[in-house]
């Protein structure tokens, strides 16, 4: 605990993460207990913290429900078509390198749908900072089985159950190539606001998972109560591990969860790959490409 | 307010009613069990969270950070100010 | 505005189509490519990768042909004039990302070198056969704006036209080559820069506090902005009002979509071309587009040698359609032929036109190849004798 103090007048007169929101388009759409309100709560004060001019700073997302976080925040906000907001970034990272591009979406928006733009833009290590909602469950569309679902927890497409092996993002992330790979859930804010900024300020592909709840789709449907019940969940049943090998942290029917920063390395990303390359087959000839 | 002053820091909360959904991460997770839900509904008919006493709060906007729906953070008083 | 000179290849060369298309988009300006290999349109973006890294371009192949016609999006979105390259089956996985530009109202350009379908088809061999998907291929409604070269000279011309087209009204422009065309080699020759004109982007310039990203001017196309300029815009592919935020009601889509039409369709005077050879007082109008124009040259010549007025409309632009010429016409010619490698497409739209008032003769063509000439000119004859 910090032992600063304030005043009133100081800290009263506005909701800290108001002024990252776009206030007019409040109340937002997502239901009671549902996490993703949370992840954006957090994200705002990473934003807060993390020195960014937030004019150069855009938000590309899909479509699903965390799809809408493009739309309530106040930055320069996409709102694409399912499944592709990676390569919609990478136009927009190209074009302009001086934006700091991020990409807000669901499980099945990034990783079902969107799945081959996710490893493309990982393995080419394009500068921005994908931060992946995984509720395990379609939500905006009626509680359909994901690649995230969890073998045995059913949705209204895998009504008796789900038998297919679901993704290990961090895994998947770290194998294509990400520089930064941490899972947290909806739980950890403190961390998830540390994660957000840490990714914000990493130059190349940077992947946050964030567990959250469905209350409405995945855990009514699954019994496990509502969303502050799946809260309570995460928090005693996450263990932090950082830096432990992601193939250890695939994710079971609400079995034990591992959280932390996985991965934190260094590799050269995209612009900086292509201007090197190109200086040196062209020499003085080439102008380094600045946006 | 006299127990405040053996307090290192203290807080308080600013709700915004009417945007309450009432989930109850707030009150569930606030770290000095500062709040309860209200016996009150809001417009939308879920219970927001009040203070069970002020003097629980310390300001660590733990619940600021839960709130999924941006209806509820902390801040933290400067002590002579609670002593006045 | 003019082009800029840097890479604007002045002189004259010998160039197939697909080349041609290339350096028709750097001289427009276009400085992002994002694209996908496939036959017969690959040639556009190998010369494009060649190219661009000393003209301060981006070139990125992406992982499929979805992909690459959003990336191109974002890219306007950055700043940058952009296009993607494909065919017929590229062109199908592209058709939700037209709709999103149109809704968007993002300026760039698809380059569509036609192929034999459906499916697979027969890749290495010409087809006209995109051309209602081109106007039609997205969900909803929307309007768009497509051009047909019939040489490497104009898909170098059109490509510059597709690109200040596209600018100018805010809309998706598709270059709808075939095979023939992209792969035929001919002299091009490249003006100089400073005779090449290049619409500039609708930039908006009013005080910031008042710009409303989707309020539209006069002619119904709102100015634009870039990312980083500090307006803090929403892009949604949902219906939205003039703020760009999501609004969901009849009301918003009977304010929105309507606008998105009739930003072509009321300025369509202003965008159609088309070029007319002997139509003025001709009995039968060879209504053709892209290659098929040029095929059908000799099957007039033999029907003209003959005695028979023989017009030859030729579209340029083919969406929006000519219906005004073609309403014109139908109240003075006996009869209209249009030939097309497809089973009847752009047919539809000079029937539709024509009102019953004359007959319209289809000369289809599967695709493979293009038409023998002597198919055209049996039709002229035989649409004369009303057959």
């Amino acid at each position: 605990m910090q032992d600063e103090i304030y005043t009133i007048e100081e800290t009263m007169p506005i909701n800290p993460v108001e002024s990252y929101l776009r206030m007019d388009r409040m109340p937002h759409i997502w239901c009671s207990g549902c996490g993703i309100g949370t992840t954006v709560n957090c994200f705002g004060r990473a934003l807060e913290t993390s020195g960014l001019d937030l004019d150069k700073v855009s938000i590309v997302s899909g479509i699903g429900c965390t799809g809408r976080v493009a739309g309530y925040l106040n930055l320069d906000s996409f709102h694409t078509t399912h499944g592709r907001p990676i390569p919609f970034a990478t136009g927009l990272k190209l074009a302009n390198p001086e934006l700091k591009v991020v990409v807000y979406s669901g499980d099945g928006d990034l990783l079902a749908i969107g799945g081959n733009h996710f490893i493309h833009a990982a393995r080419r290590n394009l500068d921005m900072t994908i931060i992946c909602v995984n509720n395990f469950i379609y939500g905006m569309t009626g509680g359909q089985v994901a690649p995230t679902t969890p073998i045995s927890a059913t949705a209204t497409t895998a009504p008796h159950g789900n038998f297919e092996q679901p993704f290990n993002l961090p895994y998947l992330a770290e194998s294509c190539g990400a520089v930064y790979v941490a899972r947290w859930t909806a739980y950890h804010v403190r961390h998830l606001t540390k994660a957000m900024k840490e990714a914000l300020g990493k130059k190349g592909f940077s992947f946050i998972e964030v567990l959250a709840p469905c209350p409405t789709l995945y855990s009514r449907r699954n019994k496990l109560g509502d969303g502050l019940d799946q809260m309570m969940f995460y928090k005693e049943n996450s263990e932090i591990k950082h830096g432990v090998d992601t193939k250890t942290v695939s994710l079971d029917f609400q079995g034990k969860i591992i959280v932390g920063k996985f991965v934190d390395r260094e590799r050269p990303e995209y612009l900086e790959l292509m201007n090197k390359h190109y200086q040196k087959k062209f020499g003085d000839k080439y102008t380094p490409y600045k946006g | 307010m006299t127990t405040t002053q053996e307090k290192k820091v203290s807080g308080s909360v600013v709700i915004t009613v009417e945007r309450c959904k009432g989930c109850g991460f707030c009150v569930e997770f606030c770290p000095t069990e500062a709040l309860k839900l209200s016996e009150q509904y809001n417009a939308k008919g879920y219970h927001p969270p009040v203070l069970v006493s002020q003097e629980l709060c310390n300001g660590c906007d733990m619940c600021g950070l839960l709130c999924p729906d941006f209806a509820i953070y902390g801040f933290r008083i400067k002590k002579d100010k609670i002593k006045e | 505005m003019k082009a800029d000179p840097k890479g604007v290849l002045t002189g004259s060369h010998f160039l197939d189509g697909d080349h041609a298309c290339s350096e028709g988009a750097i001289a427009a300006g276009c400085r992002f490519v994002a694209g996908y290999p496939i036959t017969p349109s690959t040639e556009v973006v190998e010369r494009i990768a060649e190219r661009f890294p000393l003209v301060g371009g981006v070139f990125i192949q992406m992982e499929d042909e979805i992909a690459s016609s959003i990336a191109i999006q974002g890219a306007v979105w950055g700043g940058k004039k952009a296009m993607t390259v494909t065919s017929g089956p590229g062109f199908s996985l592209m058709m939700e990302h037209i709709g999103l530009a149109a809704m968007t109202e993002t300026p760039c350009v698809f380059i569509n070198v036609q192929r034999a379908g459906p499916s697979t088809g027969l890749p290495t061999q010409p087809a006209q056969g995109d051309m209602m998907q081109a106007r039609w291929g997205s969900h909803g409604d929307y309007g768009i704006i497509a051009l047909c070269p019939n040489s490497p000279q104009e898909s170098f011309d059109l490509t510059i036209k597709a690109f200040n087209l596209s600018e100018q009204y805010r809309v998706p422009v598709l270059l709808m080559l075939d095979e023939c065309v992209g792969h035929m080699t001919e002299r091009v020759v490249i003006p100089n820069a400073d005779e090449i004109e290049a619409y500039p982007r609708r930039f908006y310039n009013g005080p910031k506090e008042d710009y409303l990203p989707f309020k539209p001017d006069a002619d119904l196309v709102p100015p634009i902005i870039k990312a980083g300029d500090g307006y803090r815009i929403h892009v949604t592919g949902l219906t939205h009002n003039e703020k760009g935020y999501p609004v969901m009601s009849p009301a918003a889509q009977a304010k929105l979509i309507p606008r998105l039409v009739n930003k072509i369709r009321l300025n369509a005077d202003k965008i159609i071309e088309y070029r007319e050879d002997q139509v003025e007082g001709a009995d039968v109008v060879v209504v053709s587009y892209g290659i098929t124009s040029r095929v059908a040259i000799p099957a007039i010549e033999q029907a003209r040698k003959e005695g028979i007025k023989v017009g030859h409309l030729r579209l340029i632009v083919v969406w929006p359609f000519p219906e005004k010429k073609i309403k014109e016409l139908a109240g003075k010619i006996k009869s209209f032929v249009v030939p097309e490698i497809n089973l009847g497409q752009m047919v539809l739209e000079v029937e539709r036109n024509a009102y019953g008032k004359v007959p319209v003769k289809l000369v289809p063509h599967a695709g493979g190849t293009v038409h023998n000439p002597k198919d055209i000119y049996n039709a002229i004859i035989s649409s004369l004798k009303g057959e």
